[in-house]
């Protein structure tokens, strides 16, 4: 019963709530059904599959506040958990940072869900197609796909009613050379399953790997570079991208202590920051990287421009934050999309004198909180432009650059491809710098 | 819980659980009552577990091993004068792992009765038997004597659960309001507790019951200079430990000073968090006002709490024999150290440089009696006066370096993740020769001393890194002059540990931790110790990171 309907949800929390002797109440289900494989050195090494629903229970009794969760559904359980938030509630100290429950919402409907999921068999197939395209061109692949359909629902006292399902399906693949002198890498991730194709991902990253051997060592420094979408946005890690849009915080940028602080105290809203070239904004209908309809809060998501022609449009207000501010609560969003132009990477290319191509960044982290630098480093595919093609395959390389710079320096914009939930353009940027050379592979 | 625990919080005007759930834990939210009630008993577990290894069995699997795990954790969060959260969290569960057609199968289940159990290790079997399909090489375990019925216990001296929650809030509000009486912007400060009741049973038959503990103190202190915009943050100088609360319990003779100048004051089996607190404020406005740094080439002396992470990263993740062999190698990465990197007998380090790897260093993370797949623990060389002559190794892996032994280092973060090769403790030896850091200073005409550590980076084969820190101060003819700021070197793992010009000796010697270590896909955490005594690193490269924006 991982996946419960609308309906089923609906009844489920109306029974939880029914309960509750609190003065407010809020209760909250999530359900995910999924599977995965992994395989490396062009042989499965694990496999495994997820089937879980939770309850979380919020009582509160004036500002005070208690959360109790549980994951079996029978009214005993049910009761207890209920009871077990309104005990910890009555202990609870009150809260300096209380703000009552939402009321009724209404809510955009993205369109998230795929009619077909992948099974065991399509994603062993899915992971055997990857393994056999790279052993029969003696290429060694290791890859991860991982997939499924989840579910969220939310209930509360004061009227509230939300629902949601999404799906959705990751593939990565790194694919080297039997010598370890090249590497290559694809990623992609799709709400349908069905728009998936593994072995072509596998084949961009074999020829990745197969062009990358024999790469030649540059001078650190200074130089243009085109990043791939894998390069400005990660899943999984830090990402240049990622990293600042996320960390758009009003709260910490009031409080001083962020790269959108003020000098004499407030944030830099309303500042032009960067290149007038870059807009970013959320918006839960985008048709190719939907988002959520609410977040956490139960506030409804909707378009919302965070940078408009390089100016700071808007920050996140969390509902505490927002309500200190006299401003409205930005319900915080899970994806961005990075408005871009109709040029492909090839394209870019073509148009670069000279330059660097970057596939993937890597073990990003942050140097500097107070101007974003980050450190991190090139992967799996590095290559040197001259005149409009790829000349050779160059060493990896660390940079320490800040993307409030970066996004200060653009030579051009391509066309967003989905990444990590998000759409995401590949950038040209002219003087982007690379501080040493690393010899991985 | 009993209302005590939050009586008089309400004073102090601390804040409610609105924060949802909690980074890394697990499991759902209970009562902390909960956290000290006893989990099954062995007889019991005993009989679920054969329940498991009897089903993969007649469902074909020539090999099978069931984990039955109850994980506890409780975190307490604040910042200046409020709770922010207090969560305790339980997850109880069974893992089951066996081997059909000679490929590895997984599932787990959070019905722990015999029927549940069995019908885990079939799903088990069948994923096995699937997998086998596409599979190349069958599995090859390293021979593994069973122990019978046996425990191991961490040897702590108070169960954190057992403090009340009053206390333990008590002591990061004092904290807290330490620094902000010290002149600080703000403090977030925070107290993780973990312990792990597993219980692993497998068919070369051992039953071993362990129980294992760890916790984790720490603060962030930041000062603001609203003039000028500035703001720098210092971290704690704790570690997560292998320990109960007795870590929160400082003694004196667990103190270590820094270098004569240098302000710093390093912790060994005994946090002081007052007294760290007290320094960090002073140090987080030094910050603000210290001089940066001038990049070039400078000697580093490295204090343990720093150079704890360098070692992590440098030496114990390619030393990961599953990297090396090319397991990881779509997201964490593989290895320089391959098996034909040792076998030219490169050097890896200097010849002061003696690292061993060992999963029974008391108070440590790593350290428990028998690891997730039944190997009892060990000590071993990875790297003897600067040669590399060991890999870190589970049982599946062992043929291919030619051993007929694991090291003992398999690991899962739950009883729902498959267990694998993870990263035991792995330490630099101190030196032999009497060697106090005030004379590992002396030696040094130009250098910089780092304390505590900061950004961290390296690329995917281990070669390339580039470190940040805490605390930095300059050492200029022999001595502390100044405090530094903007400082971040970037070196060459071998480049790196062959320049290590001295180690200091075993006085100096204490344990950095990695509460939250990252690997696999999906990701799982592990927490491992690293010791060291504050080390010197000749002609390193230093940066200056301080730039402007808009």
């Amino acid at each position: 019963m991982a996946i419960l309907s609308k309906d089923e949800a609906q009844t489920l929390l109306k029974k939880v709530l029914s309960y509750s002797t609190a003065d407010e109440c809020e209760a909250s289900l999530r359900g995910r059904t999924s599977g995965n494989i992994r395989y490396a050195r062009n042989s499965v090494s694990t496999a495994g599959s997820q089937n879980s629903v939770s309850l979380a229970v919020e009582s509160r009794f004036g500002k005070r506040s208690g959360i109790a969760t549980c994951n079996e559904f029978d009214e005993t359980t049910l009761r207890r958990c209920v009871q077990r938030a309104e005990e910890i509630a009555h202990l609870a100290p009150e809260s300096p940072e209380y703000v009552a429950l939402l009321g009724p919402q209404t809510y955009l409907s993205p369109p998230s869900t795929a009619t077909t999921l992948l099974t065991a068999i399509t994603r062993a197939q899915a992971a055997a197609d990857s393994m056999t395209l790279c052993a029969a061109k003696n290429l060694t692949a290791a890859g991860f796909l991982d997939g499924g359909t989840s579910f969220v629902a939310k209930r509360n006292s004061k009227g509230l009613e939300a629902y949601q399902q999404s799906t959705n399906t990751d593939f990565s693949v790194t694919v080297r050379t039997a010598d370890g002198r090249g590497s290559g890498y694809a990623i992609a991730d799709v709400t349908d399953p069905a728009k998936l194709n593994a072995k072509a991902l596998t084949q961009r990253a074999a020829d990745k790997a197969l062009s990358s051997v024999n790469a030649k060592a540059i001078e650190p420094g200074k130089y243009t570079v085109i990043l791939e979408p894998a390069a400005l946005m990660a899943g999984d890690d830090l990402s240049l991208l990622g990293g600042m849009i996320f960390g758009m915080g009003a709260r910490e940028a009031d409080e001083g202590r962020s790269f959108l602080s003020k000098k004499g105290g407030g944030n830099r809203k309303g500042e032009k920051l960067f290149d007038e070239r870059i807009t970013i904004y959320s918006d839960p209908m985008n048709a190719e990287a939907p988002g959520n309809a609410f977040d956490g809060d139960g506030l409804p998501t909707k378009r919302q421009t965070w940078i408009e022609k390089g100016v700071v449009k808007d920050l996140f207000y969390t509902r505490f934050w927002a309500e200190k501010s006299k401003l409205p609560a930005t319900a915080f969003p899970n994806g961005f999309i990075m408005a871009g132009g109709t040029q492909s990477t090839t394209e870019l290319i073509k148009g670069t004198a000279k330059g660097i191509l970057v596939t993937r960044l890597w073990y990003i982290r942050e140097v500097d909180p107070q101007t974003l630098l980050y450190t991190g480093l090139t992967r799996d595919g590095t290559f040197y432009i001259e005149n409009g093609v790829i000349k050779f395959p160059i060493k990896n390389l660390r940079f320490n650059e800040s993307p409030i710079i970066m996004l200060n320096n653009i030579e051009a914009i391509g066309r967003p491809q989905r990444l990590a939930g998000c759409m995401v353009p590949p950038l040209k940027i002219r003087d982007f710098t690379f501080t040493s050379l690393s010899d991985a592979i | 819980m009993k209302r005590r625990d939050f009586v008089g919080l309400t004073g102090l005007a601390a804040g409610a659980l609105f924060l949802p759930s909690l980074p890394g834990f697990g499991g759902t939210l209970v009562d902390p009552a909960r956290l000290l009630e006893p989990g099954a008993d062995t007889t019991i577990k005993k009989r679920l577990a054969d329940a498991g290894l009897n089903a993969a069995k007649a469902a074909g699997a020539s090999y099978a091993d069931v984990r039955i795990g109850r994980y506890l954790n409780q975190g307490v969060f604040t910042r200046e004068k409020q709770v922010q959260n207090i969560a305790s969290t339980e997850s109880y569960g069974v893992g089951i792992r066996v081997i059909a057609n000679g490929t590895w199968g997984f599932a787990s289940t959070n019905n722990v009765s015999e029927a549940g159990i069995a019908k885990a290790a079939q799903l088990a079997v069948q994923i096995a038997k699937a997998n086998s399909k596409v599979q190349k090489e069958k599995v090859q375990l390293a021979p593994q004597k069973g122990y019978g019925e046996v425990s191991w216990k961490a040897p702590i001296q108070q169960n954190a659960f057992e403090v009340p929650i009053k206390d333990k809030v008590d002591l990061l509000l004092g904290v807290n309001a330490k620094a902000l009486d010290l002149g600080v912007s703000f403090i977030n400060s925070v107290l993780f507790q973990v312990n792990e009741q597993k219980y692993f049973a497998s068919t070369d038959g051992s039953y071993i019951d362990q129980d294992v503990h760890r916790i984790y103190p720490t603060f962030s202190v930041t000062a603001i200079d609203r003039a000028s915009g500035k703001f720098r943050s210092r971290q704690a100088l704790s570690s997560p430990v292998g320990m109960g609360y007795e870590y929160l319990m400082p003694k004196a003779a667990d103190k270590v000073a820094g270098p004569t100048g240098s302000d710093i004051i390093g912790y060994k089996y005994s946090y002081d968090m007052l007294e760290d607190v007290a320094s960090a404020a002073k140090q987080v406005k030094q910050k603000l006002t210290a001089k940066s740094v001038t990049p070039g080439k400078y000697d580093l002396v490295l204090d343990p709490h720093h150079l704890g992470l360098t070692i992590h990263e440098s030496v114990g993740h390619p030393l990961e024999l599953d990297r090396v062999l090319g397991y990881e190698a779509n997201f964490a990465g593989t290895s320089f150290a391959t098996l034909e990197w040792k076998a030219k007998n490169i050097p890896y380090g200097s010849k002061a440089v003696n690292i061993v790897a060992d999963k029974t260093q008391v108070g440590t993370l790593g350290a428990v009696g028998y690891d997730d797949e039944g190997v009892k623990t060990r000590r071993w060389d990875l790297i003897k006066e600067g040669r590399l002559v060991d890999y870190e190794k589970i049982r599946d892996q062992a043929h291919v370096v030619g051993q007929d032994h694991s090291d003992g280092c398999c690991y899962s973060q739950s009883w729902q993740d498959v267990q694998f090769q993870r990263m035991p403790n792995v330490s630099l030896q101190p030196g032999t020769a009497k060697l106090s850091v005030d004379e590992l200073v002396k030696g040094v005409d130009k250098g910089i001393y780092i304390a505590g550590n900061g950004s961290f980076s390296i690329d995917q084969q281990r070669y390339n890194f580039q470190f940040g820190g805490q605390v930095f101060y300059a050492i200029e003819k022999g001595k502390i002059t100044e405090m530094l700021e903007d400082v971040a070197y970037q070196a060459n793992t071998q480049e790196f540990w062959n320049s290590c010009a001295a180690v200091c000796d075993e006085s100096d010697y204490r344990f950095f931790g990695a509460f939250n270590d990252g690997k696999g896909q999906p990701s799982q955490s592990s927490a491992v110790s690293h010791g060291s005594s504050t080390s010197r690193f000749n002609g390193v490269n230093v940066i200056n990171t301080a730039r402007k924006i808009g």
